[in-house]
C-alpha cells in the first residue's frame, strides 16, 4: 500500500515535471483495494486492470523498477517502452495488462477463467473496474457469460466515484453498482474500499466461493479518486474541499496506519521505517529509469507479427 | 481426388486441428445445438463435447473478449461470428485488444486465436447480413485476414489459421460453403501469406479472391474464347499480402484488373492499385481497373440486389477494354 502510494505520488510529480511522456492516471486514494485482495491471490492467478492500473500491477507482484522504466517509454520497462502507463503488463505474475480501453479489461479475466475452467488449473481471474466502467455493456455480456458457464472470475468494481468528470450521482443508474449482480444470479458484496482489513476479508470470502467452482462473484468497493482524472486535470467538476475532505477523513493509508498503531500491530517507528525504505526504492527506480536507454529503431517491428508479418 | 464441400472441408480442419491440440476450443452462437447456422460445426460436440464446443449467448463482446483472454491464458480459441457484419459489435475486442496486446506488451504474449466470419452477398439477406468488411481489416496492424475460394484452401488455411500464434480474421463467403472440390485426406497445409497462380495467362493479370475468384475464372474462360490469355491471381490472404506474386504477373502482361464483391472505394484493390503504381507503374501499358460493388449499402429486394453484384461478364469487359 505504501509502495503504491509513493510511487503514484513520484509518477504524478514526474509528470508535473515534464518528464513524462503521454498522460498517467493516479490510484492514489484507492491503494487498499489492490492491496488488499491482491493479498489473497495467488501468483499464477489472473487479473486484468484499467488506465488506472499501477496500483493494481504493484499489488499483484510487478516490481517498480521495470513499471517505471516502461512509464518513461524505456527500453528496460515491462513491454520494452512499446505500451506506457496504460499498457503495463507482467505476465510473469498473472498481470494480463492495464487496458486504455474503459471496460477493455472486463471479458479478458472472463477467458482467462475460461482458460483455467477448461485446463482444470485451479486458477481465478479477477477483474478491476470503476463504477465509470460499471456502465460498458462488456460487463453485461461478461457477467452474463461467467454466470452461465460457472466461471472462476470476481468482478471487482472500484466505486471511486467519478467516470473521467462525471460524478457517479449523475452517470449510474443505482447507488450500489453491485445491486446489478442480483441480475445475473451473482452473490455479492459493498466493501468500505479505505479499510484494506475491511477488503482483505471480504476477497478472501470472494475468492473461496469462485474456487470452489460455484461461479463468479461482485465485490464493490466504495472509494474516492483523490486525484483527477489524469494528472494536470483541472478538476472543475468538484470543489477542493470535497478532495480534502476526503483525503483528511478517509485516506486507506492513514486508516491503515491508525488501525496498526492502535492494535499495536506496528510501532510509528517501524511505520516510518517502511515509508523510508519504500521513499528509496521509488528513488532508485526512478533514477535507473532516467539513465536506461530508449528502444532502438530496430524494435519497432519487433513484439509484433510472430511469424510472417506484414511490412 | 475425393470430393467434399467447403463446409465439410473448414470441420475436417476444425476436427484435426481440435484432435491434435488440446488447447483449440470453439465457441460461438448455434455451434454446439445447431451445428453453426451453415452447419459448419455439425458433429464437434459429440466428437469433442460440448466443453470445447461452446454454445454462447449473444454477446460478440464477451465472445471475442474471451477469446483474447483465453488465448492470453495459453488456449488457442476459435471463435464464430454468425455473420461478417456483426464484427462491428465487437470492434473494440478485435481492433485495441486482439490486434494490439502482444505488440503493446512488449511480446510478452501471443495471440493464438481465429475469428471465423462468414460474408457475402446471399439470398437478399440485405444490408446489415450481406457485407464483406476484410478490407478494414487490411488496415489493421497486428491482425491477419484470409480470405479462401474454394474447398481446399479453406481446410488448409484454416489449419493454417489455428496454428498460427498471431490472431486470424477468416472470412468465409456464405454462398461457398455448399460449393464442392478436390480436398486432400488428412494433413493439408496451404500457408497464410501465398497467393495461388490460379490460372496462367499473357495478356491480362486479374487478382481475386473468395466467391469472385469463381467470377474471375470464369470471365478468363469467356476471354480465352476471344483470344485473351488472362492470368488470375487467387490472394487467399490479404494481410500480409503477396506483393510478390501480383508484381511478377504484371511484369509478364502489363494489364492488372482487380475484383472483390466488397465496395470498391477504400477496398483491397485500392490497396493493390496503390501498391502497383507505386512500384512498377512504368511496367503497365494500360490504367489498372478495380471491380468493386458500388458506394451504397446492400439492398433487399432482388430487383436492386443485383445491381451491386459482380458478374464474370462485368470483370471480362473490363479486361478486354484494357487489352484493347
Amino acid at each position: 500500500m505504501v509502495r503504491i502510494r509513493l510511487f503514484e505520488e513520484k509518477v504524478g510529480e514526474l509528470f508535473l515535471g515534464g518528464e513524462l511522456p503521454g498522460f498517467v492516471h493516479l490510484y492514489i486514494g484507492e491503494e487498499a483495494i489492490a492491496t488488499g485482495l491482491c493479498s489473497n491471490l495467488k501468483k499464477d492467478d489472473y487479473l486484468t486492470s484499467t488506465h488506472r492500473g499501477h496500483g493494481h500491477c504493484i499489488a499483484k507482484g510487478a516490481e517498480i523498477k521495470p513499471m517505471m522504466a516502461e512509464i518513461f517509454g524505456k527500453i528496460t520497462g515491462y513491454c520494452k517502452g512499446k505500451g506506457g502507463s496504460m499498457h503495463i503488463a507482467d505476465f510473469s505474475v498473472g498481470m494480463l495488462g492495464a487496458n486504455g480501453v474503459v471496460g477493455g479489461g472486463i471479458n479478458l479475466a472472463v477467458g482467462a477463467a475460461l482458460a483455467s475452467k477448461l485446463k482444470k488449473s485451479g486458477q481465478v481471474a479477477v477483474t478491476f473496474f470503476g463504477d465509470g466502467g460499471a456502465n460498458r455493456g462488456t460487463v453485461h455480456e461478461g457477467m452474463n457469460m461467467a454466470a452461465i458457464w460457472k466461471l472462476p472470475v470476481i468482478f471487482v468494481c472500484e466505486f471511486n466515484q467519478y467516470a473521467s468528470t462525471t460524478p457517479s450521482s449523475y452517470g449510474t443508474s443505482v447507488p450500489n453498482v453491485s445491486s446489478r449482480a442480483q441480475g445475473y444470479g451473482m452473490p455479492s458484496a459493498i466493501v468500505d474500499g479505505n479499510d484494506v482489513f475491511a477488503v482483505h476479508e471480504a476477497s478472501k470470502k470472494a475468492l473461496e466461493y469462485v474456487r470452489s467452482g460455484e461461479g463468479p462473484y461482485m465485490l464493490e468497493f466504495k472509494t474516492y479518486r483523490i486525484k483527477g482524472h489524469f494528472v494536470g486535470d483541472p478538476e472543475m467538476y468538484r470543489s477542493k474541499q470535497e478532495v480534502l475532505d476526503h483525503f483528511e477523513s478517509d485516506d486507506p493509508l492513514k486508516n491503515f496506519a491508525k488501525t496498526v498503531l492502535t492494535k499495536k500491530w506496528l510501532s510509528q517507528k517501524e511505520l516510518d521505517a517502511i515509508f523510508a525504505e519504500v521513499t528509496s526504492e521509488v528513488a532508485t527506480a526512478v533514477s535507473d529509469a532516467r539513465t536506461d536507454p530508449y528502444p532502438a529503431d530496430s524494435e519497432l517491428f519487433n513484439d509484433f507479427y510472430v511469424e510472417g508479418g506484414v511490412r | 481426388m475425393r470430393q467434399i464441400s467447403f463446409c465439410e472441408a473448414t470441420l475436417e480442419a476444425m476436427s484435426e486441428e481440435m484432435e491434435r491440440d488440446e488447447r483449440v476450443f470453439v465457441m460461438g452462437e448455434d455451434i454446439a445445438r445447431q451445428g453453426g447456422i451453415f452447419g459448419q460445426f455439425k458433429g464437434l460436440p459429440q466428437k469433442f463435447g460440448v466443453e470445447r464446443v461452446l454454445d454462447t449467448p449473444i454477446s460478440e463482446t464477451a465472445i471475442v473478449g474471451a477469446a483474447v483472454g483465453a488465448a492470453l491464458a495459453g488456449m488457442r480459441p476459435v471463435a464464430d461470428m454468425h455473420f461478417a457484419d456483426f464484427i462491428g459489435v465487437c470492434m473494440d475486442e478485435v481492433f485495441n485488444q486482439m490486434a494490439k496486446v502482444r505488440f503493446m506488451f512488449g511480446g510478452q504474449c501471443t495471440v493464438p486465436m481465429v475469428l471465423r466470419a462468414p460474408d457475402g452477398i446471399i439470398r437478399s439477406a440485405a444490408a446489415q447480413h450481406s457485407q464483406s468488411v476484410e478490407a478494414w481489416f487490411m488496415h489493421m496492424p497486428g491482425v491477419k485476414v484470409v480470405v479462401p475460394s474454394n474447398p481446399a484452401d479453406a481446410k488448409g488455411l484454416l489449419k493454417s489459421a489455428i496454428r498460427s500464434d498471431d490472431p486470424v480474421l477468416f472470412f468465409e463467403h456464405k454462398v461457398l460453403f455448399p460449393m464442392k472440390g478436390p480436398v486432400p485426406e488428412g494433413e493439408h497445409i496451404v500457408p497464410i501469406g501465398k497467393a495461388n497462380l490460379a490460372r496462367k495467362g499473357k495478356d491480362v493479370t486479374i487478382v481475386s479472391y473468395s466467391l469472385m475468384m469463381h467470377r474471375a475464372l470464369e470471365a478468363a474462360e469467356k476471354l480465352a474464347a476471344e483470344g485473351i490469355q488472362a492470368e488470375c491471381i487467387d490472394l487467399r490472404t490479404i494481410s500480409p499480402l503477396d506483393k510478390e506474386t501480383i508484381f511478377e504477373s504484371v511484369r509478364k502482361t502489363k494489364r492488372l484488373v482487380i475484383v472483390h464483391e466488397a465496395v470498391k472505394q477504400g477496398g483491397v484493390g485500392a490497396e493493390i492499385s496503390a501498391l502497383v503504381a507505386e512500384e512498377m507503374i512504368d511496367w503497365l501499358d494500360a490504367p489498372i481497373r478495380r471491380i468493386g460493388a458500388p458506394f451504397v449499402p446492400i439492398p433487399f429486394s432482388p430487383a436492386l440486389e443485383k445491381l451491386v453484384k459482380i458478374s464474370s461478364d462485368d470483370i471480362a469487359k473490363a479486361a478486354k477494354e484494357i487489352c484493347r
